[in-house]
């Protein structure tokens, strides 16, 4: 979901392994400790006969004993809801922020990112689909509570704790435990997600998290329903809740050729943007690379990202990134009013910061932002 | 058999307690799989898989005492017991329907799908992408599917087609719009479509509501299999079953509560052609 290629899960376990701190975090074998990872879930109603509604995410699965939902790690025993996935990370990586891509949160810092097994939604582009499409049995997991996540972050020396790479709604309850953890730490926590919540546990997460980065993954109902899995609307509405709740939150849009491209779809999604939620949220257009169950198409050309880049600032939005293209220009962010680089990118590097308490050093514009701890 | 479905009951199966009685069940099994089917459905050498359907414990799952007898006619027909194979997803869910889990070669086996995992390459048809249980990609020649007939809560009625979701990795990505077009999407990858011989189905207890769990006021002794070699067929002809007997209870048909099992159509369509949508249904 962040535009990084999880290519191998059993490296990734061992680059895992050999994080700094590691002595905290006890490798656990699924089968035998079961019940560390099992918490009551926090959004549920009871049905008659022992049946369940999650209230989580849209989609509110109705969910038989012994069953679980749509995102497979949420599971109903005997009329109580439980999540399987507390502290139970499959994969962890210390990641510069802007890999998630956050450009307007403190630049240059490193996020400690995890995930765990699940997601609420079924992308056919999924990057990630051998975590986000498993049930946490079906992966290697490690046991990593909140606070040894918090304290491993600092040992680290992150500035933040990403909860990414799969769908971190459906770990929920071990997500804002461990944004509590990491505060009381020192350490900051931002969410990477495709947004497909309810509006309450939501305007929760804007009460312990920091800044939240949505995957917006067209403007189309058409496309959210035959390529996601899930809804455009709720995403939207979530995004308008984040802005309500004054979370600092970016918009990632992963342009696939043929599917959701069109410069109709660019425009709208602008001038949405523009109208709903102001022209100061960043929107990163990104590459598209052949992953999953959409190998057939081909990776993103240049130009269309350009042409994507080109209409959103047109209709005025102040920060539109092209990502996924090491090197180009529309990496790095720039000044609204002087148009001159704030903090020049390249890839993951940053090569220049020139923001200062929050305005640009040329001219003193605002940019908006969290720039600094 | 072709399309046809064989459906044999025997009021008489149950003894004065709530079990069954074992040389009775066997006469049905025998009046509805005689010893020629077996030998045209497995070959000696080949390892057969039971795939039966344990998601609600012992209520009602496939019965341990039926999966039993039908071990014995394969080795009747040929079959080694070191080549009989008894699986569904969990080894939990095994056990809750009252399995006793088997890993050694040498005997027969049950095992559930966490025994051995999943293949790491996805196979698809149409709308359905998992990894398949290895248990059925490298351990098994053949299946014979035993699911039971019963209510589903989602996706209407859950028989023939519904229980191979307990091969993939990835069952609840596929029961939206009441499992259309996912149930049959899902028969259609390759390992299962190829594989899948014969089903069995355990009608000696159904349900008619509030499936998939075990819902006791809405069970009935049905005391009866039903046999096809068509999914379809003999899915078709127990949705039948548990329609009769949802109006005989005074309940709406699953048309009209939202759950009619269309995938069932789907799959008889030109697009999966797994089976034939009206069934030539046979009374033993």
């Amino acid at each position: 979901m962040t535009g990084y290629a999880f290519t191998n899960l059993i490296w990734d376990r061992r680059s895992f392994l050999r994080l700094p701190g590691l002595a905290v975090a006890r490798a656990a074998p699924a089968a035998e400790n079961e019940a560390q990872f099992t918490a009551e879930a926090q959004f549920y109603e009871k049905l008659p006969h022992k049946k369940i509604k999650c209230k989580l995410c849209p989609r509110e699965c109705v969910i038989d004993d012994r069953e679980r939902g749509y995102c497979g790690v949420r599971e109903n025993r005997g009329g109580v809801y439980y999540m399987l996935v507390h502290s139970r990370v499959c994969t962890a990586h210390v990641d510069p922020i802007e890999k998630k891509p956050f450009f307007h949160f403190l630049p240059g810092s490193l996020a400690f990112s995890i995930a765990t097994a699940g997601c609420n939604v079924n992308c056919k582009m999924c990057q990630n689909w051998e975590i986000s499409q498993a049930r946490p049995e079906q992966v290697r997991n490690m046991h990593l509570p909140p606070r040894e996540l918090a304290a491993l972050a600092r040992q680290n020396q992150c500035a933040s704790i990403a909860y990414t790479y799969s769908e971190p709604i459906v770990f929920y309850e071990y997500m804002v435990e461990a944004a509590d953890a990491a505060h009381a730490a020192g350490v900051k926590s931002t969410v990477v997600t495709g947004g497909y919540i309810q509006e309450e546990p939501l305007k929760q997460l804007c009460r312990r998290v920091d800044a939240i980065k949505v995957d917006l993954k067209a403007f189309s109902p058409k496309f959210y329903k035959e390529v996601v899995n899930g809804e455009l609307k709720p995403v939207l509405d979530g995004l308008v809740t984040l802005r309500k709740q004054g979370m600092w939150s970016e918009i990632v849009y992963l342009v696939i050729p043929t599917l959701n491209d069109s410069d109709q779809e660019f425009r709208d999604l602008a001038r949405w943007v523009k109208s709903a939620l102001g022209l100061d949220v960043p929107v990163h257009f990104t590459r598209f690379h052949p992953e999953y169950l959409l190998k057939n198409l081909p990776p993103t050309p240049l130009k269309t990202l350009e042409r994507a880049k080109a209409i959103a600032d047109a209709e005025g939005l102040r920060y539109v990134y092209i990502g996924n293209v090491p090197g180009h220009p529309a990496e790095s962010t720039y000044c609204p009013k002087c148009r001159r680089a704030v903090v020049q990118r390249v890839g993951y590097s940053i090569e220049g910061v020139h923001i200062l308490k929050g305005k640009c050093k040329f001219c003193q514009q605002s940019i908006a932002g969290v720039w600094g701890v | 058999m072709g399309s046809k479905v064989v459906i044999a009951c025997d009021p008489s199966l149950r003894t004065p307690g709530p079990g069954i009685d074992s040389s009775r069940l066997l006469k049905l099994l025998d009046r509805a799989v005689p010893m020629e089917v077996w030998k045209q459905v497995v070959r000696p050498g080949e390892t057969v898989g039971l795939k039966v359907n344990c998601l609600a414990g012992r209520g009602i799952s496939t019965r341990p005492q039926l999966v039993d007898l039908i071990c014995e006619r394969l080795q009747q027909a040929g079959v080694r017991q070191q080549h009989i194979v008894i699986w569904d997803r969990l080894n939990a869910d095994l056990e809750s329907a009252g399995f006793r889990i088997a890993t050694r070669s040498g005997g027969i086996r049950c095992i559930g799908n966490d025994v051995l995992g999943y293949e790491e390459e996805l196979t698809a048809f149409g709308s359905a992408a998992s990894l398949m249980a290895k248990t059925l990609t490298q351990v098994c020649h053949v299946v014979i599917n035993l699911p039971v007939l019963k209510d589903h809560g989602i996706v209407g009625v859950t028989m023939a087609l519904k229980n191979l979701f307990g091969a993939i990795h990835n069952p609840n990505k596929y029961h939206m719009n009441v499992g259309d077009p996912y149930v049959a999407d899902v028969y259609m990858l390759p390992p299962i479509r190829q594989k899948v011989r014969l089903t069995i189905c355990d009608a000696t207890t159904a349900q008619y509501e509030g499936g998939p769990s075990y819902m006791p006021q809405w069970t009935w002794p049905y005391n009866g299999l039903i046999v096809s070699q068509d999914p379809v067929a003999l899915d078709h002809a127990g949705w039948q079953i548990i329609e009769r007997k949802r109006a005989e209870q005074g309940m709406k048909p699953l048309k009209d509560v939202g759950r009619e099992p269309r995938y069932i159509a789907t799959a008889a369509g030109p697009r999966h052609r797994l089976g034939a949508l009206a069934p030539q249904v046979e009374f033993r």
